[in-house]
């Protein structure tokens, strides 16, 4: 191909003459801002791209625009204050962070494999439902970047039903805290697990929808096949969890691999991507969403106590100690009311120790590492954030990309700046 | 392979230095006497021990004790699917300790985020810098002596941790710059606002050098 000195000096002669005293076009690179709030970084990633033409050759991740400190929050108050701020971690998944947390602290205590059985079932129902929801926002947001702009609107109709049955449970349909330290903030209320059955029933044919209008679909294969491919050694190396793991190939979930609540009771697969490109990452989140559906429903047959808790299935740890005790004894008996003034004055008293508990989040591996030197204040708190880890592999990702790849590169991590910057 | 067996393996190679914790939780770790030997000790743990995923690497304000910062690596096995933590102190005069990114990539963001956050450097990164505060930030907020409240800080001129590719373009706010009249690009003028951001930057650099900042990458030369 001729380059610009051949078309603008035809002459040899010439052309070398003037070489001398031209810029070297060839060499020019242009620095491209892209974020921080720019509609494909979903939330505020700023990346620094330096192009050559529209070629990639150096990508630069800024992040912490969204930095609030969480961990030096959770220093400075109780095990229960901290529960709030964990919704607005993975804030597509509040459900899934409040049981991550509460069964980081229970490990703490060493009463998370002790919790009531209903308890168990219901916070795998809620941790299951946030997956659903997040990868479904996951999915249309990264199509719509792709410009499938209807299976944004398809995912927002099933999500709003997510939101509904969180609101149904915990009074809030985004910052829902429903969790506590040794159980949850209160039982699920009679009917949700029919209103929680109809939507297992009504997203399946809503994920069917959206596969045949994506998986199948020839410019969405095109453009995201083979695109941005992840090998399994660069998966591990880099740390990838969750999703963008299985998608490499890697079989490694939490839920399988070091089960926790009742997990090892209800049987589902793990999905895994051959290849480790956009299209496996797309196609290993629509098969977690039908597993999740499938775990769901188990969940609704089994769960102790059934939906009206007819039987009065315990739902939280019985220790005045660690979980607040319930009002009408408080208001009546003398050590109720004691227990509730120390828990709520200076929390409940954990053992010095420290621990680190992975929960299988949708987005990847959601870790708290907890220092206690005793005490109801943590010493130090410091959240493992999967969608951190899983951005620190872009600026390798997109060498050599070119530059409108990098909106299918973004969507296919999933990633939410809420739980990067913490 | 289970993780106390790990443990004891990494005490077998390398004798003294190790030293088992015990276990809570069921949970294994290990302490390394030498923080100039971590690289080493984590070679031989990917390598021999087949740790080839690094979980996580967390840091810890001793404040008070002697030695003050504890370093925290979390090593899993992913084939095993043992896991192993491995702790070791450093000095507050020291404060720097081998990094590992040449056994496992995602070290990275992990010694940047502790350096950012506590102030401990890590010997061999190749760009340690700040990551989730911004350039030339002069404190290090999860320290112990750190309030909650936060510390009042000049705010750089230009907040971000390198000068935006079109900055001091006629299109650009400066943060904490001029008024909305000034910033009006069809009155601008050239000349005395390439000097206002020159300012800014000597000023920037003034804050960091005052606090011991390590000297950054610097602006992105311009291809003329």
């Amino acid at each position: 191909m001729p380059t610009v000195q051949d078309i603008e000096f035809k002459d040899a002669a010439a052309r070398s003459a003037q070489a001398e005293n031209l810029p070297d076009l060839q060499e020019e690179r242009m620095v491209l801002n892209m974020g921080p709030s720019h509609p494909a970084t979903h939330g505020v990633l700023r990346i620094v791209l330096e192009l050559d033409g529209e070629i990639i050759t150096k990508a630069d991740p800024d992040i912490g625009y969204l930095h609030r400190g969480d961990e030096k929050i959770a220093e400075n108050m109780t095990y229960t204050q901290f529960i709030p701020y964990t919704d607005r971690l993975d804030y597509l998944a509040p459900l899934a962070n409040n049981v991550a947390y509460a069964l980081a602290v229970e490990k703490l205590l060493g009463i998370h494999d002790k919790l009531p059985p209903r308890c168990q079932y219901i916070r795998v129902m809620c941790a299951e439902l946030a997956r659903i929801s997040s990868h479904l926002l996951g999915l249309g947001a990264f199509a719509m970047d792709m410009g499938a702009v209807t299976v944004f609107l398809l995912i927002f109709t099933e999500r709003e039903k997510i939101y509904n049955l969180a609101e149904a449970a915990s009074g809030a349909r985004f910052t829902t805290s429903y969790t506590r330290v040794g159980g949850l903030m209160r039982d699920i209320p009679p009917g949700w697990l029919d209103q929680c059955q109809k939507f297992c029933d009504e997203v399946i044919p809503a994920l069917n929808d959206i596969e045949t209008l994506l998986t199948r679909n020839r410019i969405w294969v095109d453009r995201i096949r083979n695109l941005a491919v992840i090998t399994k050694q660069d998966a591990i190396d880099c740390g990838l969890s969750g999703p963008n793991l299985r998608g490499s190939g890697v079989e490694w979930d939490l839920r399988k691999k070091q089960p926790y609540l009742c997990y090892k009771d209800l049987e589902f697969e793990i999905p895994i991507g051959s290849v480790g490109d956009c299209y496996d990452r797309y196609m290993v989140r629509m098969e977690e969403m039908r597993q999740s559906v499938r775990i769901l429903e188990q969940c609704i047959k089994k769960i102790p106590g059934g939906a009206e808790n007819k039987t009065k299935e315990p739902v939280n740890y019985d220790n005045g100690k660690i979980f607040l005790p319930p009002k009408e004894k408080v208001m009546t008996k003398m050590e109720e009311l004691i227990h509730q003034f120390m828990l709520v004055t200076e929390g409940m008293n954990c053992p010095p120790g420290e621990i680190y508990f992975g929960h299988e989040n949708p987005k990847g591996e959601l870790g708290f590492y907890i220092n206690s030197k005793g005490g109801g204040v943590p010493y130090r708190l410091k959240i493992r954030a999967p969608s951190f880890v899983n951005l620190s592999i872009i600026s390798k990702l997109f060498q050599g990309c070119m530059i409108s790849d990098t909106v299918a590169i973004l969507g296919s991590l999933d990633f939410v700046m809420g739980e990067c910057d913490r | 392979m289970t993780s106390p067996e790990a443990a004891q393996k990494l005490k077998a190679k390398f004798g003294d230095l190790i030293s088992e914790l015990p276990e809570f939780r069921g949970e294994s770790s290990v302490a390394l006497a030498d923080a100039e030997k971590i690289a080493e000790v984590c070679v031989y743990a990917k390598r021999d021990l087949d740790f080839n995923y690094l979980v996580d690497i967390t840091s810890l304000d001793n404040y008070g004790d002697d030695p003050r910062w504890t370093v925290i690596y979390h090593l899993r096995g992913l084939n095993h699917g043992c896991e192993l933590r491995i702790k070791t102190n450093v000095s507050e005069e020291k404060s720097v300790l081998p990094s590992v990114i040449s056994v496992w990539a995602t070290a990275n963001w992990h010694e940047r985020e502790i350096y950012d956050m506590m102030g401990i450097h890590f010997a061999g990164h190749p760009d340690l810098r700040r990551i989730l505060m911004w350039d030339g930030y002069p404190y290090f907020p999860l320290r112990k002596d750190f309030p909650l409240a936060g510390k009042e800080s000049e705010l750089p001129g230009i907040a971000f941790s390198r000068p935006s590719p079109m900055a001091g373009g006629p299109f650009v706010t400066v943060a904490g710059g001029n008024s909305a009249q000034a910033r009006e690009p069809r009155i601008r003028i050239p000349e005395t606002d390439s000097l206002e951001t020159m300012g800014r930057l000597e000023r920037r650099k003034e804050i960091q050098e005052a606090h011991g900042h390590p000297k950054g990458p610097g602006p992105i030369e311009k291809n003329s």
